[in-house]
């Protein structure tokens, strides 16, 4: 479908093997590997998520019951996406009937929460100092603390919607990580007075502060426009949930699809029918599964899902000060906007779009109040999808008669990325490490593709500022030729 | 009768145990397969106390008028901090996802001692879920075998429902039934049995983490003033 995709394998013989691990700065664990020849001709480049999640086997033969609580363990950056997804699959499993409307509100602000946490920490404290210092800065002035001391207004907004995002999500779940909220039919508890009236007082600074990094990432955009505009960018297929009307949706909604030029793929599809959308390659070199849509076949198939997804395929977001930024977003970049770096755009919008969310949600009282769903016949099988910061997260689980999981499959954000990350780092590598003399920060070029994408590698959190950085250059029979290495001061070293 | 304890003196009733007596004072001595309800059976040790150099169960041991016991001292104190991490290694305690975490008592002693680590290798144990039961499903990974089910259903219930299979190390509770399943016995949700346990094996059918985090039963108090969990 690409140019890069003749970059996914290559006879080894005679070529040089560059491995960037782990990618720094991305939530979780990754490593890049670079296949280069003598004149640093790039002829293979793959991206390998090395994530061993084990949780579709850790949870068989759990009581139903305890999915929410247990598979939200994945991850500690986005726990709540997977809390939210399996608390809607065990109201199908636990027979529970439309949740009433308050109590959904409350669901709803717990995940709502979190886009806007997840999102202030991966572009402000992650993605940013690439923007703002450049990506051929200084790797040991290329991190937050940095940003802390040169751009402290733009460091502050981001460590304040971080809080207040986690701040939501502790009032609802009573831990800004891991809490407890959905049960079978609703929630355990409603969302105090006074903790409702302290999150609305914050709601107008808040939504200051997210227009703000808004106006930052435009200014740094601006600064080298063509250039940004190309960077990593290969048209793909999107795919993410709207409402029937197709409002922007992250809690519940259908599946809608559209081709690189905005055609619709499909439209409108319901949760369970992910299974007959959507196909999972699998490649013999990488863990990872390749999802891909199925009426367009493996090759032409594979799509992006995540913030530029979401707002190039939905219509609107439906509140005022998002939707007015999404559509000046969208007359500069295009209707169907596909710039990698434009991802980091959507996804400030969409901080904004979740900062004016929490403050309608929190704006009803009876949230302090929530009633629990009238509970039916257990079911068999349920699929439940929502809009995880990262992009469209499936759960699918089945169960036996007597209340114990016998199945799980789940396709994680970054599953429904993989191609499109790999996509986006060969051309990366194509267009400017090519022929070139492999530096650290020219391999801070890949890395800053894939921190785009925002991608859940993470199956653990890692703590900022001490995660090395170790690059090895081998020939083609595997023995190490050279190796730099970063290590947890940020200082580098030869190895 | 009184009776001294950490240089605390107590008053004790005829008949009292050290941990009766301690009990109705306010005094805590960890304690984890002991209930009011019931005779006491000293499987768990944790409420070991010294005393003239001995170390006694203090829910078997009667009070004797004037005796001196030792309770908070740093040997006993080691001694139920190596008791409790043997507890959690034969099992299979995972606390991030269990559902009685927060009101667990066997969790909530582990807070107490400082416990930090297992000190001992785990067993990973293979231990099935017994969920033939309509109502009610048994995670025997968090059995630590004090047998309050047993003698509550034994005694309380007048069922019999549970009893000990196995001997040593293999030793087990088990629903009493020909094919050793709860839904093959006279249980109900509403026994006592279901309520004593002090660790989450009992799980109630389709329900789950209805008690939110911060209003669990140890969640703003330890374990020593919160009380237990099955009281």
């Amino acid at each position: 479908m690409t140019e890069g995709s003749s970059l996914e394998t290559a006879e080894r013989g005679g070529l040089r093997r560059v491995v960037i691990d782990p990618v720094t700065r991305v939530e979780g664990h990754g490593k890049v590997t670079i296949l280069v020849d003598e004149a640093n001709r790039i002829h293979q480049v793959r991206l390998h998520i090395v994530e061993f999640r084990g949780f579709e086997r850790f949870v068989e033969g759990r009581p139903y019951t305890e999915l929410p609580v247990l598979v939200q363990r994945l991850c500690g950056i986005c726990p709540v996406s997977h809390h939210v997804a399996a608390g809607k699959a065990v109201d199908i499993l636990g027979g529970a009937g439309p949740l009433p409307p308050e109590t959904e509100a409350i669901r709803r602000l717990m995940h709502i929460g979190q886009i806007l946490q997840s999102h202030a920490t991966h572009f402000f404290h992650l993605a940013s100092p690439d923007l703002l210092f450049g990506m051929d800065a200084a790797a040991q002035e290329r991190d937050f603390f940095h940003v802390m001391d040169r751009r402290r207004e733009v460091a502050r907004d981001g460590i304040a919607l971080r809080r207040f995002g986690q701040a939501v999500i502790a009032a609802v779940s009573g831990k800004r990580i891991h809490g407890t909220c959905a049960i079978p039919g609703g929630v355990n508890r409603g969302i105090a007075a006074q903790e409702r009236q302290c999150l609305l007082a914050a709601i107008p600074e808040m939504l200051e502060r997210a227009q703000e990094g808004i106006e930052v990432f435009r200014t740094c955009y601006a600064a080298d426009l063509q250039r940004n505009r190309a960077f990593g960018t290969v048209p793909g297929n999107v795919l993410s949930l709207v409402q029937g009307d197709g409002t922007l949706e992250f809690y519940d909604g259908v599946l809608r699809a559209r081709a690189p030029d905005g055609a619709m793929v499909f439209d409108g599809q319901p949760a369970a029918a992910y299974r007959q959308r959507i196909t999972e390659a699998v490649k013999p070199w990488s863990y990872m599964k390749f999802p891909f849509l199925h009426e367009l076949g493996q090759e032409q198939g594979w799509y992006r899902v995540g913030p530029l997804a979401r707002l190039v395929n939905c219509e609107r977001l439906g509140t005022p000060l998002a939707d007015a930024q999404r559509c000046a977003f969208l007359e500069q970049e295009g209707r169907f906007v596909q710039s990698l770096l434009a991802t980091h755009w959507a996804r400030l919008i969409e901080v904004l779009h979740a900062t004016e969310l929490i403050g309608d949600l929190l704006d009803d009282e009876a949230i302090e109040q929530p009633r629990q769903a009238e509970m039916g016949p257990w079911r068999q099988d349920a699929v439940s999808i929502v809009e995880a910061p990262r992009g469209t997260l499936i759960h699918q689980y089945g169960m036996n008669s007597d209340g114990l999981i016998n199945a799980a499959n789940l396709i994680v954000s970054t599953t429904n990325n993989n191609q499109a990350m790999n996509e986006a780092i060969r051309r990366v590598a194509q267009d400017e490490l090519d022929g070139h003399v492999l530096t650290e920060p020219l391999l801070n070029h890949v890395e800053t593709a894939i921190r785009a994408y925002d991608p859940c590698l993470s199956c653990a959190t890692h703590a900022l500022g001490q995660m090395p950085l170790i690059i090895t250059l081998q020939d083609g029979a595997g023995h190490t030729l050279d190796a730099i290495m970063r290590d947890h001061d940020g200082q580098i070293v030869h190895a | 009768m009184r009776f001294v304890i950490d240089g605390m003196t107590i008053e004790a009733q005829a008949g009292d145990t050290i941990l009766t007596a301690c009990r109705r004072a306010g005094y805590y001595i960890p304690h984890l397969c002991f209930h009011g309800d019931l005779p006491a059976q000293g499987n768990c040790r944790l409420c070991l106390v010294e005393s003239k150099g001995r170390l006694l169960p203090s829910c078997l041991t009667k009070v004797t008028d004037g005796m001196e016991v030792a309770s908070a001292t740093e040997q006993l104190h080691t001694l139920r901090l190596r008791l409790t991490q043997m507890l959690f290694v034969e099992g299979n305690h995972i606390c991030p996802s269990c559902e009685a975490s927060g009101n667990c008592m066997l969790q909530a002693l582990g807070y107490r001692l400082g416990l930090l680590d297992n000190h001992y290798p785990q067993f990973f144990p293979r231990r099935p879920l017994d969920a033939s039961h309509p109502q009610m499903i048994l995670d025997f990974n968090r059995c630590i075998q004090c047998q309050l089910c047993v003698r509550a259903s034994d005694q309380l219930d007048q069922k019999h429902a549970f009893v000990v299979a196995g001997r040593g190390g293999e030793a087990h509770i088990t629903a009493s039934s020909s094919n050793g399943q709860l839904g093959s016995t006279s249980f109900a949700a509403t026994d006592h049995a279901a309520g004593i346990c002090p660790v989450g094996v009992f799980l109630g059918k389709g329900v789950g983490y209805v008690t939110p985090i911060g209003e669990r039963r140890y969640d703003r108090a330890d374990i020593a003033q919160a009380g237990d969990r099955n009281a």
